[in-house]
Formats: structure tokens, sequence, C-alpha cells
């Protein structure tokens, strides 16, 4: 038998109010085990019938201590740490950690690992936006587009499994390029998962785009401003939507994207309805890049011919007693990086997904800071929901995208 | 394109910043924590930087002063990014709120403060946001064992 | 839970009614699981995977979620705990009636993960009792679908004695 339940359990939060403000509202608690707060955000809510006055929201239910685990691992070592900060699209927190110290070491990846790298973190941006529509679409009750959708993401993720080994966190990236290369066939399945993925996206299109009751319930809902966005951080999709054609991938270019052509989409008001679209306009794009990517993929090597950070080829490592050390030196104490600090930040599918290191020298970081969009979404997100209804809470808390493990860290 | 931007940031702040660096397409200038209202103002309002994009804080306990402050902020306009840097001690570590400026500092100053032991004058939330009531101590600080736990819910004995 | 072990073959009509009775409750409460989905982590992801229609639980009876712990009766803790939402896991448990299951999903679940710092409770079964450990990081579908049998393995065996020390 289970023992005698607790009478108290402490409250690990502090709630900004506790008083209503106004006659007869009531102050409810949504979450944090919640299913449409993605299991990790309370929301505080004062109420005034149905009609919120002001919210408080709090995270850091999933905060796992991301920076201090980090600072005792060797650089190499902390890439699966990295990988579950944004699990939905784990590739581009790979590839913007590992250029980040990529920049720090001086190293140039190849050509074949930029274009692949291009690639694959637009493969990934495309199932972030499936989990996050299909995700915000069942918290509607439309329970089919949810189906659809993730039956595609469920291709993706055994597609990427056969490249990485891993469905959901793959810990591909490697500082200097990546894990391995393609195997074969694995472009010709690509290109059949993209098609599909057309007819489903065009399916839930169909069902949702001039449905009446989606338009009523996410159109004019959760609207911020473009100036307020921009005050209150906002990057990504939550900033596009309200009319600011921002994108990192734009206005900065990194990798390969200053040699593709693709188009930002951008929305009119900056409501949920904007939000929806411009995450289902960026898969079009998404793929798009990715049919151009694949026929400009050159041949070569995957990883930089640099022994700092590239381990050697295991044939010497047996054989040559200076590739042993090496080896034997990377895995130990890690790639020896140079004092220094940076901050690279590449275009996660929130936004502007930062990576502020510090090295001392050696091969453990001083320290691995992560600047997340989620986290800064969320520090604005009652500017969305105040002043709406309740029920409007779910479908914008849908649209924002907060993915917990980039939130807390 | 960033070159005019900083050389333009450079010679605006000269008298008010002190060092001033650039490096990885970054500009990082060195203030001084009075002086971090009177610069960040200036970038806001006449240089064009009107995205504030993080605060955080690097602990060098050999050091003193003992933690660097860092902002980052973003032009969406000329889409470069600078950084600032303030020291302070461990005895006073304050430095001036930017809530005034940026709405998404709030969050980010009570993070930097509840894992650092920042604090922002000015800013009257700095509850604990990833951290939870009751937790002592501020865990990214070098002093700090990783691996000490301060639990909510006494454990149980775990049977087989 | 206790789980009584298994009883010899029935030697009397009474004992084959209530062995029957045993089987049938335990099918009936194998194939009619109600998860409370509490879902922190990247292991949602596979959650969802699982619960879709490739992998498909409810081929299982274990589909439909509840998201209230008053309906359900299969806790599944699915990703990493930490130490801000220890209280709010153990608040659920309680809250649900018995009988109740609990399902460890994931390795961070189960003891922590590679996550062993002052933040994350390693493993939840240092404030609840667990019933089912899925290793994985996240795990693939299919362990889950093999655990999920398992388990239910577990609940059709269970013994629900008449006449017992609380008569």
């Amino acid at each position: 038998m289970s023992s005698p339940p607790h009478t108290t359990l402490p409250n690990p939060i502090r709630p900004a109010f506790d008083q209503g403000s106004v006659e007869g509202s009531v102050i409810v608690n949504i979450g944090p085990s919640h299913p449409a707060t993605h299991g990790t955000i309370q929301i505080v809510a004062e109420l005034s019938g149905e009609r919120v006055l002001r919210t408080d929201v709090h995270c850091g239910y999933l905060h796992r201590g991301f920076e201090k685990e980090c600072e005792s691992h060797t650089w190499h070592n902390l890439i699966p740490y990295v990988d579950r900060l944004n699990y939905c699209s784990a590739l581009i927190n790979d590839f913007a950690y590992c250029e980040a110290v990529e920049k720090l070491m001086g190293i140039e990846i190849t050509a074949r690992c930029r274009y692949l790298r291009t690639l694959l973190a637009e493969y990934s941006r495309i199932a972030d936006h499936l989990t996050c529509v299909a995700a915000a679409l069942m918290e509607l009750g439309a329970m089919t587009a949810f189906l659809y959708l993730v039956t595609i993401r469920d291709y993706i993720y055994e597609h990427l499994a056969d490249l990485t080994g891993a469905r959901v966190t793959y810990t591909y990236g490697r500082i200097g390029g990546l894990a391995r290369d393609l195997p074969d066939g694995w472009l010709e399945r690509l290109g059949e998962i993209l098609d599909e993925m057309d007819t489903f996206t065009g399916r839930v299109h169909g069902l949702v785009d001039r449905n009446r009751i989606f338009i009523d319930r996410m159109r004019d809902v959760g609207v911020i401003s473009s100036a307020d966005a921009v005050n209150w951080g906002f990057t990504g999709p939550l900033l596009r939507s309200t009319g600011a054609p921002r994108d990192l991938r734009k206005d900065t270019p990194y990798l390969a994207y200053a040699e593709l052509d693709f188009e930002v989409p951008v929305g009119i008001k900056g409501d949920n309805y904007d939000r929806y679209y411009v995450r289902m306009r960026e898969i079009d794009e998404s793929a798009h890049m990715i049919r151009q990517l694949v026929d400009m993929l050159p041949a070569g090597p995957i990883c930089v011919d640099d022994r700092r950070c590239s381990f050697p080829d295991k044939q010497l490592v047996y054989t040559e007693i200076e590739s042993l050390i090496n080896h034997f030196k990377l895995v130990m104490d890690g790639p020896q990086v140079p004092p220094g600090e940076v901050y690279s930040a590449h275009e996660g599918a929130n936004g502007e997904l930062g990576f502020y290191l510090v090295s001392v020298g050696g091969g453990v970081p001083w320290k691995v800071h992560c600047r997340s969009p989620s986290f800064v979404h969320m520090g604005g997100a009652h500017r969305m929901l105040d002043g709406y209804q309740l029920a409007d809470i779910v479908p914008t808390f849908g649209s924002i995208n907060m993915i917990g493990g980039e939130c807390d860290r | 394109m960033s070159d005019a931007v900083f050389e333009q940031v450079r010679e605006r702040l000269a008298g008010v910043a002190g060092e001033a660096t650039v490096a990885h397409g970054t500009l990082a200038l060195e203030v001084e924590a009075a002086r971090l209202v009177a610069v960040v103002r200036t970038l806001k309002d006449e240089l064009g930087f009107d995205m504030f994009l993080d605060v955080t804080a690097v602990d060098w306990p050999d050091r003193e002063p003992r933690f660097d402050v860092v902002w980052h902020f973003y032009s969406t306009r000329h889409f470069v990014r600078i950084r600032l840097k303030a020291r302070v001690t461990l005895a006073d570590p304050t430095v001036d709120t930017l809530v005034p400026f940026y709405g998404s500092a709030r969050y980010m100053e009570r993070e930097c403060h509840e894992m650092y032991g920042i604090v922002f004058r000015g800013n009257d939330d700095l509850r604990p946001l990833l951290l939870y009531e009751g937790f002592e101590g501020h865990p990214l600080r070098k002093d700090y064992p990783k691996q000490k736990e301060q639990p909510l819910v006494p454990y149980r004995d775990a049977k087989p | 839970m206790t789980t009584q072990p298994a009883r010899p073959a029935p030697s009397g009509a009474f004992e084959f009614l209530t062995t029957k009775k045993d089987e049938f409750v335990g099918w009936a409460r194998k194939f009619s699981l109600f998860p409370y989905p509490f879902v922190t982590a990247c292991c949602a992801m596979e959650f969802m995977s699982v619960s879709s229609t490739l992998y498909d639980t409810d081929r299982f009876g274990a589909a439909l979620p509840r998201f209230t712990p008053r309906q359900s009766d299969l806790l599944m803790v699915v990703g990493t705990v930490t130490h801000k939402q220890a209280p709010i896991l153990k608040k659920v448990y309680e809250q649900m009636c018995e009988p109740k299951w609990v399902i460890a999903f994931g390795v961070c679940a189960t003891s922590g993960g590679f996550y062993q710092n002052y933040a994350a409770l390693p493993g939840i079964d240092k404030i609840i009792p667990v019933d089912l450990y899925i290793p994985g990081c996240p795990p693939r579908p299919e362990m889950v679908i093999d655990g999920i049998m398992k388990l239910q393995d577990r609940i059709a065996r269970d013994r629900h004695p008449i006449i017992n020390e609380k008569f």
C-alpha cells in the first residue's frame, strides 16, 4: 500500500499576486502539470469571469542545470547536453554550438559539411514546426491534423535515425564537422518524405485554413505589435508574424544560406493565426531550400583535417604512435580551445539561438551560456495573454512554441 | 557594413565607455557599472540597438573584482551585435536594471540574480525563476558544488 | 500495489471461481489503462510518436489520456523531473485512486539520466514507488510498447483476495 499522503507539500514558487485587483475576480493556477502548457509552465491568472486580467508566468520546472553541467565536461562531451535544449529540432542546437567553438578555435569547416549542416538544420526546423503546429491544432481539437503531421514527423525521425543512430536527440554535430557521412539512398528517401509532406500539409491547410471555428479561435487572439515584440526580445516566427521580416538566415547569413533562394514569410497582425500560417509557410520554404541543397551538395570530406579537433583515422590510430596519442588526448582532455569568448547565434526554429562561450584555454569550457528564444518569449508571454479569454490561453500558448528544455536549460 | 557601425559606436561612446575590441563579429565594450544606464540609453535611442538579447555573468573566483556582468544587444536595423561588460565585486555585486529600457530584461535579470547573486538595482521583482523558493546559494558560482542537491520533497526508502 | 505470489492450481470450486474472477479483473484492468501523461521533456516527443498512428498504444487500450489524476490509473512520468517539479509529482501521485501504476519513462525519470547536478531529481523512485522502468534517452517507441505489455502482464497476474486480513 502507498504511504499516507502528506498534508502539506512545499510550494516551489511565489506568485506575483495573491489578491484580486477588482471586485469578484478569481485567481486560478494553470499548470505546471497541464497538457496545454507543455508540462512545465505554470500560469497564475487573475480572472474576471472568463476574461484574463493579468497573468504571472512561471518557468523553471525543467531547469536541469545545463550551464553547470557543461562546466565539468570537455567541449566534445557536452554536445549531448546541447542537443537536449530544443529537443524538437536538436540538430540546430548541435550546429550552433559547434560553430561557436569553431569560431573560437579558428576552424573553417569543409564545403560538404557546410551544405550538409544547412540541409539538416532545415530538416530539423521542419520537424520542429510540424510538432508545434500539430500540438497547437490538437489542443484546439483538430486531432486529425495532429495525426497527419506526427506521421510525417515520424518518417523524418526514422530517416534521421538512419543517418545519426537516434530518433530525437542525435548528437550528430562535431567540432570541425559531423559524426558520419550520408548512407546510400538517404537523399532519395529524403525526396520521398518531402513529397509526402507536401501532400499532408496540403490536407491540413484544407482542414483548417478557412475553417470558421479555427479562424474565430485564432484570428485577433494573442495580438502583439512589432514594436512591442522587439522590445520584449521576440525573434523567429513570433516576430515575423507581427510583420517584421527579421530572419538571421537572411540578415546575417551563416552556413550556406547566402547561396540559397528562399523567402521570409511574415504575418500581418501578430495574432495566433499568423503564427500558425508563418510556420506552415516556413515548412514549405525549408522544403524548397532542402531540394536546392540536395543539388548543390559537393563531394568531399565531412570533417576538417585538423588534429586539434578531428579524430585521426582508425587505421592510423592502431598503427602510429602519434595518432594514438592524438586520439587519446582528444578523448581524455578534449579539444584545446584557445582563451577567449564568443557569442554566436543561429536562427533556431523559435528564433535567435545564441551560445556565449568563455574559454580559458584547455579542453573544458569556463562557461557555456545558451541564449534561448523560448525563455525570452516566456518573459513577454503575458503581453499576449492578458485581456483575452481563459480559453484563449491554450491556443496562444501553443502558438508561442515554448520548448521546456530550451526555456529552462 | 558592421565595421562602419562599430566605428560610429566607438566614436559616440568614446568618453563614456572603456576599452573596445572587435572579435568574431561582435564589438565588446568595457563599461563601468555606474555608467551603464547612460551607455545603454545612447545605444538604444541614438545608435539603433533596439533588441536586448541577454544578460549573464562570468565568475572569476581568483580575480578581484570577481564577476563580469555581460550584456548583449542586437540592432534590427544594422544587423550587428554588441557586448557590454562590467566588473563587480563579491561584496557589492550591484548594477542598474535595464527594465525601463527593454521589457525582456525582466526575466533575464531574474535568472542572472538567482544564478550568480548579481543584484539589479531598480528591478523589484528578483524572485527565483529557474530555481525554487527555499533554494539557498547561487549555483553557477564556481564555489557551489555541482552535485549539492536541496530536495523539496524528502526521499523515501526506494525498495527494489 | 502489493503483488501476491501465484496461487497453486485450483483444488476446489471456490478457488476455481476466484481464480477466474482474478483473471477477469486482470484482463479488464490491463486493457483499459487510462494514462496520466506527466510530460516534461524530450521523451514527450517519443510519447507523442507512440500514441500516434505508426506505433499506436490504442491497440493496447492505453491511448486515451485522462488529464486529471482523479480519473486515471497509470501515471507515466515522461522526461526529467527536477527538484522544483517534485512536489507537483508527489501531489499528482497522491491524488490518484487505487489501483494505480507508475511508469518511469526514459532514463531521466529512472535515475536522473546524465543530469547529475543540483537541479535534477535522481530518479522518481526517490519520491514515489515505480512499477516499470523504461530506459532510453529517449526510448524507441517499440521499447515503450514492450514496457506497457510487461506492465499489462503484471497487472493480469495480480490477485485480489476476497478473504484477507481486512475482513
